[in-house]
């Protein structure tokens, strides 16, 4: 990935007009569920999208409170960083957080962890994920999800229905004419909601630089002890272990996505602050889940899978 | 020239500042070439990704497409790309210099009209392909239909694999000619316009054909980027609360803002407003978007108005400008056009949920007055709305709405109707006229 020739240091008046109109629709697609739905919560990982997400939510109700918790599905396979600024973002903010355990569920025997250097905690997270809807009775999820990341996403509806299993059937999803938001659901069914549907990942960080928003500092250049494995840089220590063959090296790098450390990648910038990330993003060939997402390139459909699964 | 049997839209450069993001539908039949339209347009815009496309190139040969098949790039469902079609809208995004655009990518199969629907709802163009081999179909006649009912405000026709008839300027008037008379006779017709084109190839979709020097007109995106999505007739502010903001408690204790999105036309700090339908008058105190104090809101804004009196207000209320040019109509008796999108059909006696704006309750269908016969375009008797059947129909409310005619103001006259028994969305009405 090269930066580009011509720095940014301010949004253009075109970009500024669509991202507050994508701010108008977050807002009011949030406010509607949380009229509609008696038990709504927001799923926050503390990567970017989320954080936009809870930003947006907390605007959509000010000066008055946030009225619903924020959930992190925990996979155990973090990043120290990722977790502190979870913490003081949360707190900062005046959110509840509500933590979902990866490990509790493997522990308590919900489901069986692969084993082996490539193991991956990502895929278990959806019945940690469904176990915990239905533990606190939320009839309703936030998500960060947006349709450009992913083919299967492109299909998802803003308000996205759930059956008792927490099964997504993307051949019968309801009807959705003008964004006119149907929120009626069956005790044990509930509702995926995707206030950033309509968002690209240059949106994103737009709004980041726009309201000043602080992040991991991952996201931003840094030094790192890297291996590289199908094209990706994984970051060696915690979850990810050199195989045979592998040789670690220091790089420069900065992450794309915040995920579970066994299978976000890393990619190599000296991006060192949200002008230099606009441009760099801006200037890329290849998407940010294809750049930095082992469990992705599994298979043609792996999102399309894991979503019917109960995914985020 | 062969434009002259179109009403193009004029554009002038002091148009071209005040574009903003520009939302298309594509429509038309099915192997008409949508998604191999839109994946073109991606393309040639550089939207698609390195990784994107290798993958595209992958799954063509797996799918034995022999050349890379662009349409891949929006059929994102397995069960898509196993049978070539599309079943579900796609939203796809891209930016040119000139401005942000929205896509929905939708189906041409009759079974998924309402995925077409959910796309072509929010659009301002709708692009409608036609196979120029087999020229003008139900599906071209019925999408163009549900589009301008939906209340796009052109229709581009895209004349496609014009390259597998020779480039035929006779064919491609004749066609282009048809689409623009069908839509001149439909009930609420709009500008059309059409481009000779070769979605496959690229002619015209982004770079001017080779191809076509008797097309005098640009190549599809040219057209859009200039395109002036004209904002409707104001008709003075309106404001469906979703919620009321109350802190109830330290230093915004006596705080209390009513939250929603502004339609039908502005708000300024110190207009003055009555609450429909119970009437009360208030002045706006103080206006808020996204957490800012502002002095003024426009059309699509999400705000939190403040009032300078106490009254009472509730979710499901609407909250008016006193000095717009019309006022909207209080009533629970509703005539509207009708999109029909379950198997279970919609007879006289019927009743469902509805959900206008911020407010919900039952309906009850009155009466069907009609469906529309899309080829004929005559209006037809009818005791039942089947799945796909446009109509317009009768329903009388458990309770009163506050609302517009969908012609004048697209956010206050629409509706949904909801099935009782399985929740799934059934309708969507465009409100014709709203009676106590």
């Amino acid at each position: 990935m090269s930066l580009s020739s011509h720095p940014v240091n301010a949004i253009s008046p075109q970009a500024s007009a669509h991202l507050d109109s994508l701010t108008d629709e977050a807002i009011t697609i949030i406010r509607e569920v949380a009229a509609e739905c008696e038990n709504p919560v927001l799923l926050f990982s503390g990567g970017k999208d989320s954080a936009v997400l809870l930003h947006l939510a907390v605007l959509a109700f000010a000066p008055a409170r946030l009225p619903f918790p924020v959930m992190h599905v925990d996979t155990g396979h973090n990043f120290d960083e990722v977790i502190e600024y979870r913490d003081q973002f949360v707190k900062d903010l005046g959110a509840r957080l509500v933590i979902a355990s990866v490990q509790q569920s493997i522990d308590s025997g919900r489901v069986v962890e692969d084993t082996g250097p490539r193991a991956s905690r990502n895929r278990l997270q959806s019945v940690t994920l469904l176990d915990a809807i239905a533990e606190h009775g939320f009839d309703a999820a936030f998500g960060g999800g947006r349709r450009d990341e992913d083919k299967a996403r492109a299909k998802e509806r803003i308000l996205s229905f759930r059956d008792r299993q927490g099964r997504w059937d993307p051949r019968q999803q309801r009807p959705e004419p003008w964004d006119v938001l149907n929120a009626r659901i069956r005790k044990g069914e509930h509702l995926r909601a995707f206030p950033l549907s309509n968002w690209t990942e240059l949106d994103i960080w737009n709004y980041i630089a726009a309201h000043e928003l602080p992040l991991p500092t991952i996201y931003y250049t840094h030094t790192r002890t890297v291996v590289e494995r199908d094209g990706m840089l994984l970051s060696v220590g915690g979850p990810v272990v050199a195989e045979p063959g592998e040789v670690p090296y220091e790089a420069v790098v900065r992450y794309r996505t915040v995920g579970d450390a066994s299978c976000t990648g890393a990619v190599e910038s000296t991006a060192s602050n949200v002008w230099d990330v606009i441009a760099e993003v801006a200037a890329a060939r290849i998407t940010e889940r294809g750049a930095t997402r082992a469990d992705d390139t599994f298979s043609e459909s792996a999102m399309e899978d894991r979503k019917r699964e109960g995914y985020f | 020239m062969s434009n002259t049997v179109m009403s193009n839209t004029v554009m002038s450069n002091t148009a071209i500042a005040r574009r903003g993001t520009l939302r298309i539908a594509t429509a038309g039949s099915v192997d008409d070439g949508k998604s191999t339209l839109i994946g073109r347009l991606l393309h040639d815009t550089k939207t698609v990704f390195e990784d994107q496309l290798a993958a595209v190139v992958k799954a063509s040969r797996r799918y034995g497409d022999g050349e890379t098949n662009l349409a891949l790039l929006t059929d994102g469902l397995r069960a898509e790309r196993e049978q070539g079609i599309t079943i579900d809208v796609a939203h796809r995004y891209f930016a040119t210099p000139e401005r942000s655009f929205i896509v929905a990518d939708t189906p041409g199969h009759a079974q998924y009209t309402r995925n077409m629907v959910t796309g072509a709802s929010n659009a301002d163009v709708a692009i409608v392909l036609v196979d120029a081999r087999h020229g003008v179909l139900e599906q071209t006649r019925r999408h163009a239909f549900i589009a301008t009912l939906l209340g796009v405000k052109s229709i581009v026709v895209a004349v496609n694999k014009m390259d597998l008839i020779s480039w035929d300027e006779a064919e491609f008037d004749c066609i282009a000619k048809e689409v623009s008379e069908y839509v001149q006779a439909l009930p609420t017709p709009v500008p059309v316009v059409a481009i000779p084109m070769s979605a496959l190839l690229g002619d015209n979709v982004v770079d001017a054909s080779a191809n076509t020097p008797w097309y005098g007109g640009p190549p599809l995106l040219e057209w859009l980027e200039r395109f002036d999505a004209h904002p409707r007739r104001e008709l003075g502010g309106r404001l469906h609360v979703q919620r009321v903001i109350r802190p109830q408690g330290g230093e915004y204790a006596d705080f209390r803002g009513y939250a929603g999105v502004v339609n039908g036309g502005g708000f300024a700090v110190g207009d003055a407003v009555t609450v429909l339908p119970c009437g009360a008058t208030s002045t706006v105190a103080a206006l808020h978007r996204a957490g800012k104090s502002v002095g003024s809101a426009d059309t699509g804004h999400a705000m939190v108005i403040e009032l300078s009196s106490k009254v009472d207000v509730s979710r499901g209320d609407v909250i008016v400008v006193d000095s717009g040019r019309v006022a909207p109509s209080v009533g629970e008796t509703v005539e509207a056009d009708i999109c029909w999108m379950v198997d279970q059909p919609l007879v006289v006696g019927s009743r469902w949920w509805f959900k206008h704006g911020s407010r919900t309750g039952r309906a009850t269908v009155t009466a069907i007055d009609y469906h529309h016969d899309l080829a004929s375009l005559d209006q037809e008797p009818t005791h039942e709305l089947t799945l796909n059947a446009l109509g317009h129909v009768q329903l009388l409310l458990s309770e009163p709405i506050v609302a517009d005619r969908y012609v004048d103001n697209p956010v206050g006259g629409r509706m949904i109707l909801i099935d009782e028994a399985t929740n799934s969305t059934a309708g969507a009405a465009m409100i014709t006229s709203v009676m106590p």
